[in-house]
């Protein structure tokens, strides 16, 4: 069977391959054999090797080098390409990170091969779904040119196992000088949080400018909390100031697809709707009867969020 | 410092936004047009590397001859001259055929700095600082939420979940920004009426030394096979709180086996 690579997404806080990964390697059994690309640090494939074997992976190819980490993207991207020369793979499937697009990208040009970036599904014949215009229009697309690469929308598959050898193969790591031009110095975290990622969260709550404040963001997180729920904010919330930039749901902030999303005092304007409409269950809590947001809630209440979803949290908390 | 500023005219993303159900590309000649919102914090950025260092910012568009709103609008928050790519075998270009056009037409600018939106509000493929980069063999520093440059450094803040990278590379660079980068000028009337007498250079093709027939759909490295309305979500329930509808939210989830 025809080999497909899917480059493993590492979660260095977590000390595995994000969830993403083992999606990434769930879609590409419809195109072939998955084998993983680990390309990361020296000692970074030890650690996942099994969990990636037991997602489908029949080899593990292990790049590891200081380069890759040192510098942006261009090395990740140098790897596999030579991968892609030297195995042929039928496909190559990644996460669908900005990181994995633009690893995507430069392995087109590289490879004179077509990409589809943030699919939601691939069909055996390479067909890909993607969705387009704030997720008003679904499109079918295929790569016409070169060795298919696809990156994969989070959330939009279901990681399913199916234990494989996971049989791993050291790939040696030359990276040119030209890959190495844009050095990364420093990597900050500035919000430390339990929370699950907004874009791997299976639950997503959300405030918008009903929340008012920042402080009352609290009431936000308290409900996210009983769900076990990552946080969101509109960008109204956001450009009043109540929460920061990088929970940002919608148009040029993140695209989520949870199972479950909670929009609270959120009018739902189409700027908001294209990070947000392709989750599978939408609730919402508004005071204005007439909030688009209602159009394209499952279940709405029409209420003053400051008492109807501290009341939920109890609640939610109270059945646990 | 001379700098480049890519702009890129899309359909503005709170009207009605389509496919053309003819060739399968992006809807633009009925579309309600208007300036990628990303790339007018590029042109900021741009602006403000100039007020400091001096030189001419460029804007470089590709697209048909509509997008010449789009370069007004540049030119009228300040930029100084522009380059219209415009050549009608472009129409239904995929991204890698789409930056082999950019990197021709760079390549025949003088620039120290290239800037770009983060992405477009229509594609939103978000890679062309990656493709150009491996085009022009030029450095990238995308998702830039803040950008320094110290004598042939450039350094950025890239955008990422929970933080952020310090990322530094040599001029020349392309450097692509989100919206947490500045806060974007409006065009005064006194700059609205000097951007009617900046130059703007149009360019085809085969002034760039392109062949017509390597770009365009029918040879583009991916397509459009088909394309749908999403179906509509079937009618949701709304209720009103009456004191209740706590609970009612919370049984909703209960029946959804949620909670």
């Amino acid at each position: 069977m025809a080999e497909v690579l899917v480059l493993a997404e590492l979660n260095p806080a977590a000390g595995g391959p994000r969830k993403t990964t083992l999606e990434a390697l769930t879609a590409a059994r419809a195109l072939g054999e998955p084998a993983a690309v680990v390309i990361g640090a020296p000692g970074t494939a030890a650690g996942i090797k099994d969990v990636l074997a037991e997602y489908g992976a029949a080899k593990v190819y292990v790049a590891e080098s200081e380069d890759v980490d040192a510098y942006l993207v261009a090395p990740k991207a140098e790897v596999l390409a030579q991968l892609v020369t030297d195995k042929q793979p039928a496909a190559v499937v990644i996460p669908s990170s900005p990181e994995g697009k633009e690893v995507a990208g430069r392995l087109a040009i590289k490879t004179g091969s077509g990409f589809l970036t943030d699919v939601t599904e691939i069909a055996a014949d390479g067909t890909a779904t993607q969705v387009a215009f704030a997720g008003a229009t679904i499109v079918h697309s295929q790569v016409t040119v070169g060795t298919p690469i696809y990156t994969l929308r989070g959330n939009s598959v279901t990681p399913e196992p199916a234990p494989a050898a996971g049989a791993e193969e050291a790939v040696p790591v030359v990276i040119s000088e030209a890959a190495k031009q844009t050095r990364v110095l420093d990597r900050v975290v500035e919000q430390k949080s339990n929370r699950p990622e907004l874009t791997e969260a299976s639950i997503v709550v959300s405030g918008g400018r009903g929340v008012a404040s920042a402080e009352n963001f609290s009431v936000i997180e308290g409900l996210a909390d009983s769900l076990g729920a990552a946080v969101g904010a509109s960008r109204a919330a956001v450009d009043s100031g109540f929460y920061p930039h990088s929970f940002q749901v919608g148009q040029t902030g993140k695209t989520v697809s949870p199972q479950l999303y909670i929009a609270v005092g959120i009018s739902g304007a189409i700027q908001h709707r294209a990070g947000m409409q392709t989750s599978k269950t939408i609730v919402a809590v508004n005071k204005d009867p007439e909030a688009p947001i209602f159009e394209l809630a499952d279940f709405g209440v029409v209420g003053d969020l400051n008492t109807v979803v501290p009341a939920a949290t109890e609640q939610i908390t109270a059945r646990k | 410092m001379n700098i480049v500023v890519l702009v890129k005219q899309v359909p503005d993303s709170g009207s009605e936004r389509k496919l053309d159900p003819s060739d399968n590309t992006v809807a633009r000649a009925t579309a309600d047009n208007v300036i990628n919102e990303m790339d007018e914090y590029a042109i900021e950025e741009a602006l403000t590397v100039k007020e400091a260092q001096g030189g001419e910012v460029t804007v470089l568009t590709v697209g048909p001859d509509t997008a010449t709103d789009a370069i007004r609008k540049a030119l009228s928050m300040g930029a100084d001259k522009a380059v219209h790519v415009s050549d009608p075998a472009i129409h239904g270009a995929c991204a890698p055929q789409t930056s082999a056009i950019i990197a021709a037409a760079l390549s025949q600018l003088d620039y120290d700095l290239v800037l770009c939106g983060a992405e477009s509000t229509d594609g939103q493929v978000s890679v062309m600082p990656a493709l150009l980069s491996e085009r022009l063999g030029i450095p990238q520093l995308s998702g830039a939420r803040k950008l320094t440059i110290e004598g042939s450094m450039a350094k950025i803040e890239r955008q990422t979940d929970g933080g952020y990278w310090e990322v530094e590379a040599p001029l020349p660079a392309i450097v692509s920004t989100w919206d947490t980068i500045n806060e974007p000028r409006y065009p005064s009337f006194k700059g609205i009426m000097a951007a009617k007498k900046k130059p703007v250079e149009t360019k085809t093709l085969a002034d760039l030394g392109i062949d017509p027939g390597t770009v365009g759909l029918a040879t583009a490295t991916s397509k459009v096979l088909e394309f749908a309305g999403r179906p509509p979500k079937g009618e949701g329930v709304k209720v009103a709180d009456e004191g209740d509808g706590a609970e009612k939210l919370v049984g909703y989830l209960a029946a959804q086996k949620i909670v």
